[in-house]
């Protein structure tokens, strides 16, 4: 089994100037923890220029959490806004290539780690752990410590400036990176959660642990959107429930929450989403883009509605 | 600011605290004292435990929802139709248990007896065991971090009293964390037969699903092959085949080829499998038994 410390050198460690600080962990022995070897100065607060937070959770993997996040990232950027994406998915970072921005490199500057930018704009500003991996391929094989303080350091040292929206992508499930995440946002007050779902019983069940982990944390649900609802044969136009119909729309009804709108299946959407393509601006006409386009103008509804948050 | 010694052997070898670079570091004592080196006792005892296990074949996917759970329930259903194969279906995923839903077992509880807990039965040969089990709610949720997940695991390997078996199937979350770590670090004295990876068409799915292979070969797991789901979908009127994951980048073929794995089938998407709890004799899911056994 590897080792609990890599070393220095480690396959596994990012290449970053880390160095390590031990916290044992639950009687196991020592569990290095990274932290930056040049400490970063205490600067006002590097979220302190952004005026919303939405977090994308499922309790489901596979359910679209990224392509939200790409798409919404997208769909803003086209209402004029300077938005954000921090993916604090570690083991599966899909938005640099969902974004297009693939094999970037991240630099420091004074104030703590420059974001990668989609354009010269400067409009979409992007954060994951996939532009720290020296390969593509590399698997990031952390325990829960490793990636809570990983997490830490892009919520607090991540210079993004002014932004209008900072959306956070997360990976499935109620653990590590949801509970840091959260705690580490906590004190920035976000807008709230986006909960994905598909239609089948078998997502909505595990949506519906993720509804309890918000209400748990005390983090407010801006709406439920059901992702991959339906598909019309593109020869035919006959449209199949490939993944059952209902659930999302049922879901939010059962749990009090707005519920934002269906996004049918689209195969040009997932195209888009593998080359890195901009879906919002060159396929109006496509299945999916009246569904994304609605949801985008209900979160900016949802961000100038007066109330918590 | 603590230095960290530039050749620092690892926690667990036998250098450990006791190095010339561990001097000055500040877990040189612990280190010294072997606390990071002592084996789990554990282990041994889920060696013990899994003497009665003939095989144990683990489902990964580096991507969430790509039908790990779905393949886990049709496999081990697959197996069971031989009335004189033990099956057994353990469900290690903490925060989205799936597999009693699945396998239509929502609402079932788990007891315990003298030799241990016992696993939820949907056949005569086929146990089934998820921490969906242990909740008393559809609502609850398991929001633990990773610690006490692992506990959860080692608790699933060493006191469910499985029986003879002859095929364990373990179903996983997606990624490369805790609980993948904690399933190999527990069966490592007893021996994983070996992996099924589970993935879909599109690159988005791949990139995820060659960190996993690569997880796989850090670990030394070794490779049965990989399923490919959700590859095409035939429209029910029109019986045309769409692509709705299109394989931009030649799909889990030119994976396989590229990696040398074996690719064991191609599933395509069928909506009864989203409409009822468990699809049963799906002719692409046979062929993926006779491969696995």
């Amino acid at each position: 089994m590897p080792a609990l410390c890599g070393g220095p050198r480690s396959q596994t460690t990012p290449r970053l100037p880390w160095t390590c600080s031990p916290r044992p962990i639950s009687g196991r022995g020592a569990c290095w923890v990274p932290v930056p070897t040049a400490p970063v100065p205490p600067a006002p607060g590097n979220l302190s220029g952004v005026r919303h937070i939405l977090l994308v959770l499922s309790g489901k993997g596979g359910v679209g959490k990224s392509t939200l996040c790409a798409q919404l990232a997208l769909a803003l950027r086209h209402e004029g806004k300077k938005v954000g994406v921090l993916d604090v998915d570690l083991c599966g970072p899909s938005v640099p290539r969902m974004l297009g921005a693939q094999g970037s490199a991240v630099h420091q500057c004074d104030s703590g780690w420059v974001p990668v930018y989609m354009d010269q704009e400067q409009s979409v500003a992007l954060m994951s752990v996939g532009f720290l991996l020296e390969k593509p391929d590399e698997a990031l094989v952390w325990r829960g410590p490793k990636k809570n303080a990983l997490i830490q350091q892009f919520v607090s040292d991540v210079a993004w400036g002014e932004l209008d929206f900072l959306v956070v992508d997360t990976p499935p499930g109620t653990s590590d990176e949801h509970l840091s995440v959260v705690e580490a946002l906590r004190s920035h007050q976000p807008l709230g959660a986006l909960l994905v779902t598909t239609p089948q019983a078998v997502a909505v069940g595990d949506v519906r642990r993720e509804l309890t982990f918000c209400r748990k944390t005390g983090l407010r649900v801006v709406g439920v959107v059901e992702n991959m609802s339906g598909f019309a044969c593109p020869h035919c136009s006959e449209c199949t429930n490939v993944f059952s119909t209902g659930g999302g729309e049922e879901l939010a009804r059962h749990a009090g929450v707005p519920f934002l709108g269906s996004v049918p299946l689209d195969p040009q959407l997932a195209r888009s989403l593998e080359e890195g393509g901009d879906f919002m601006r060159d396929f109006p006409g496509s299945p999916a883009y009246p569904a994304l386009a609605a949801i985008a103008r209900k979160i900016l509804d949802a961000a100038q509605a007066p109330g918590p948050g | 600011m603590e230095e960290v010694p530039q050749e620092c052997p690892g926690t667990g070898s036998a250098q450990a605290g006791r190095g010339a670079s561990c001097q000055g570091c500040p877990n040189q004592r612990l280190c010294a004292s072997g606390a990071g080196a002592a084996p789990d006792p554990a282990i041994e005892e889920i060696k013990e435990k899994m003497k009665t296990v003939k095989h144990k074949i683990l489902v990964l996917s580096g991507k969430g929802g790509v039908g790990k759970s779905t393949l886990s329930a049709h496999l081990a259903h697959g197996l069971a139709e031989d009335e004189n194969t033990q099956v057994a279906l353990l469900d290690i995923d903490i925060c989205g248990p799936s597999v009693p839903k699945i396998m239509g077992l929502e609402g079932e509880q788990v007891h315990q007896s003298g030799s241990g807990w016992s696993p939820v039965y949907v056949e005569d040969n086929l146990g089934v065991m998820s921490v969906g089990f242990l909740l008393s709610s559809p609502d609850d949720a398991v929001i633990w971090r990773g610690p006490r997940k692992n506990g959860m695991i080692k608790q699933f390997l060493r006191d469910v009293d499985w029986g003879e078996v002859d095929y364990l199937i373990v179903d996983t979350p997606p990624g490369t964390s805790d609980e993948h770590l904690s399933v190999v670090q527990y069966l490592s004295a007893a021996n994983i037969d070996g992996v099924v990876i589970v993935t879909t068409p599109q690159e988005v799915s791949l990139q995820d699903v060659r960190k996993e292979i690569n997880f796989c070969h850090k670990v030394k797991l070794p490779l049965i092959g990989v399923v490919e789901n959700m590859s095409s979908f035939v429209c029910p009127r029109c019986k045309k085949e769409s692509q709705i994951f299109p394989p931009t980048t030649g799909g889990a073929e030119a994976m396989c080829q590229d990696l040398q794995i074996p690719l064991l089938g191609r599933v395509p998407l069928d909506p009864q499998i989203g409409v009822r709890a468990f699809c049963h004799r799906h002719p692409s899911h046979e062929e993926e038994q006779r491969s696995t056994s």
